[in-house]
């Protein structure tokens, strides 16, 4: 199966605060890897490392079979737009209405101008994660379940063949969890996508995650498939699990 | 060793200064320029400030008129009130005054604004999906604030001589024609263009200022009012040197 992301020995340092000790992982084509482990180990500074919102001091992160820390701007733009993010805030242009968010991307990546096209594009993401009526609302009118799905809509629209996900059911009630869970897995049946999906929430894990990576000080501890890690026989790795 | 801290944390602030400054002019020359955006942000910069700039260019006027008029008149000189008032607000006084009441008003309001779009990671978003955020968010204001500034001041120094012609009403009953005949004719071409030619870059050091520490606030809600503080006092400073610096230019070029 091809990797395409691929992290070897990655180290981040903030201040005297060393993150990321030396973490490797790979995610292999179409499937959904499932990064856990304590806050504060690094797993959303991982996620900016991946698309080059953070610099990393040491180690190798290859996307797409191509280091990203050797990527100009032109190369590092184009590597973005064949991934998308969901941030853990949604990350909601709240000045801008639902409608125009999901055409941002749409007019200032892929150079779109035709409006009907946009408009239909939009639509139709809106109906993939039901949202349609809410075409029109600005973002602040929207409950906290809304705004992650349309942070979802804004990412699927582009077409991202990864998805980046940060936490995405964090500060959800149990019940938009598992919506949020059960679209991120019909998604990703629907547009074919790769994800790499950093989270706390293990019920969400056990739903989406094709392979699960657990990380300790920096490092991944372990790594494998949810049945396999709930029996470990590391107290650590199945203390996530009980 | 410790000394040397805040040295090198101010070269490293000048050299990320140079990279947004870059990334900048880069992005203001790239295709696909923003005119919306420019648009309403010169539409929001100058709307915003009108009511401030007309009552104080007025203010300004009969100010001027109302203190320098005892003096002038113990030398027989009040018919050079006009040209005084003309010749002070256009080259020095509303220049500095609309450059400080834009920086309190555009600058805390880009930082602000930005700012809140940093914390809430929504820049972070724009980055990356692939959208070139400063030709977004940055371009537009900047050049917003460096085409309003002069329009703005332009209107204060209109108002302001206005102010002072009602002024003069007080004591004298010159006509506004002759008045604004007196005004205008004492006017030189090194008068108005270095005058414009700071504006439009004190509208720069405004747009820069608002926009780097937006750009630059981190870490929750109470940076995003430090970025607003912050972009007031480095705009206005750089109001203050800009216009030594351009005064000093001026006197080179116009008097030697």
């Amino acid at each position: 199966m091809q990797k395409v992301i691929e992290i070897k020995d990655l180290t981040k340092r903030f201040k005297n605060n060393e993150v990321l000790k030396g973490l490797s992982l790979s995610v292999q084509k179409g499937e959904n890897l499932v990064l856990i482990g304590k806050s504060g180990e690094g797993k959303s500074v991982t996620l900016k490392c991946i698309t080059g919102l953070m610099t990393t001091d040491g180690g190798s992160i290859k996307v797409f079979d191509r280091e990203v820390a050797s990527l100009n701007e032109d190369e590092l733009k184009d590597m973005r737009c064949r991934i998308g993010f969901l941030f853990q805030g949604s990350a909601l242009y709240d000045s801008m209405t639902v409608k125009e968010n999901l055409a941002f991307p749409l007019r200032r990546v892929l150079r779109m101008k035709d409006e009907k096209e946009i408009d239909e594009r939009s639509r139709q993401v809106l109906e993939a994660v039901g949202l349609i009526d809410t075409i029109n609302k600005m973002p602040g009118e929207l409950s906290g379940g809304m705004r992650k799905r349309l942070a979802l809509a804004r990412t699927l629209i582009v077409h991202p063949e990864i998805i980046l996900y940060d936490e995405p059911t964090t500060g959800l009630d149990t019940i938009t969890s598992r919506e949020i869970s059960e679209l991120i897995l019909e998604m990703k049946e629907k547009y074919n996508t790769t994800s790499l999906i950093v989270t706390h929430d293990i019920p969400c894990a056990k739903i989406v995650a094709d392979r699960i990576v657990v990380m300790r000080d920096g490092k991944s501890v372990a790594d494998g498939k949810t049945k396999d890690l709930e029996n470990s026989t590391d107290d650590f790795i199945r203390s996530f699990f009980n | 060793m410790n000394r040397q801290f805040p040295f090198a944390a101010t070269l490293e602030t000048i050299g990320d200064q140079a990279f947004f400054l870059r990334s900048f002019i880069r992005s203001t020359f790239r295709s696909g320029f923003e005119l919306n955006e420019f648009s309403r942000q010169s539409y929001f910069i100058g709307y915003r400030s009108i009511g401030i700039i007309l009552l104080t260019g007025f203010i300004l006027g009969i100010v001027l008129t109302i203190q320098s008029q005892p003096t002038l008149k113990e030398f027989g000189a009040e018919s050079f009130i006009p040209s005084m008032v003309a010749i002070s607000v256009i080259r020095e006084i509303c220049p500095v005054i609309v450059g400080l009441i834009c920086a309190g008003k555009i600058a805390s309001g880009i930082g602000a604004e930005l700012g809140s779009m940093k914390v809430t990671e929504q820049i972070d978003a724009m980055e990356v999906s692939g959208a070139n955020a400063v030709q977004f968010l940055v371009v537009p204001r900047i050049l917003a604030c460096m085409l309003m500034i002069p329009v703005l001041t332009i209107v204060a120094d209109a108002v302001a001589i206005f102010g002072g012609f009602i002024a003069t009403t007080f004591y004298s009953d010159m006509t506004f024609k002759l008045y604004f005949l007196k005004a205008t004719s004492s006017l030189r071409f090194s008068d108005i263009v270095p005058a414009i030619i700071k504006t439009i870059l004190f509208g720069f050091a405004i747009g820069f200022s608002g926009c780097w520490n937006g750009f630059n606030a981190i870490h929750g809600t109470e940076s995003v009012g430090r970025a607003a503080n912050k972009a007031v006092v480095t705009a206005s400073v750089a109001i203050i040197v800009l216009d030594a610096i351009v005064v000093q230019f001026t006197k080179w070029i116009v008097y030697s």
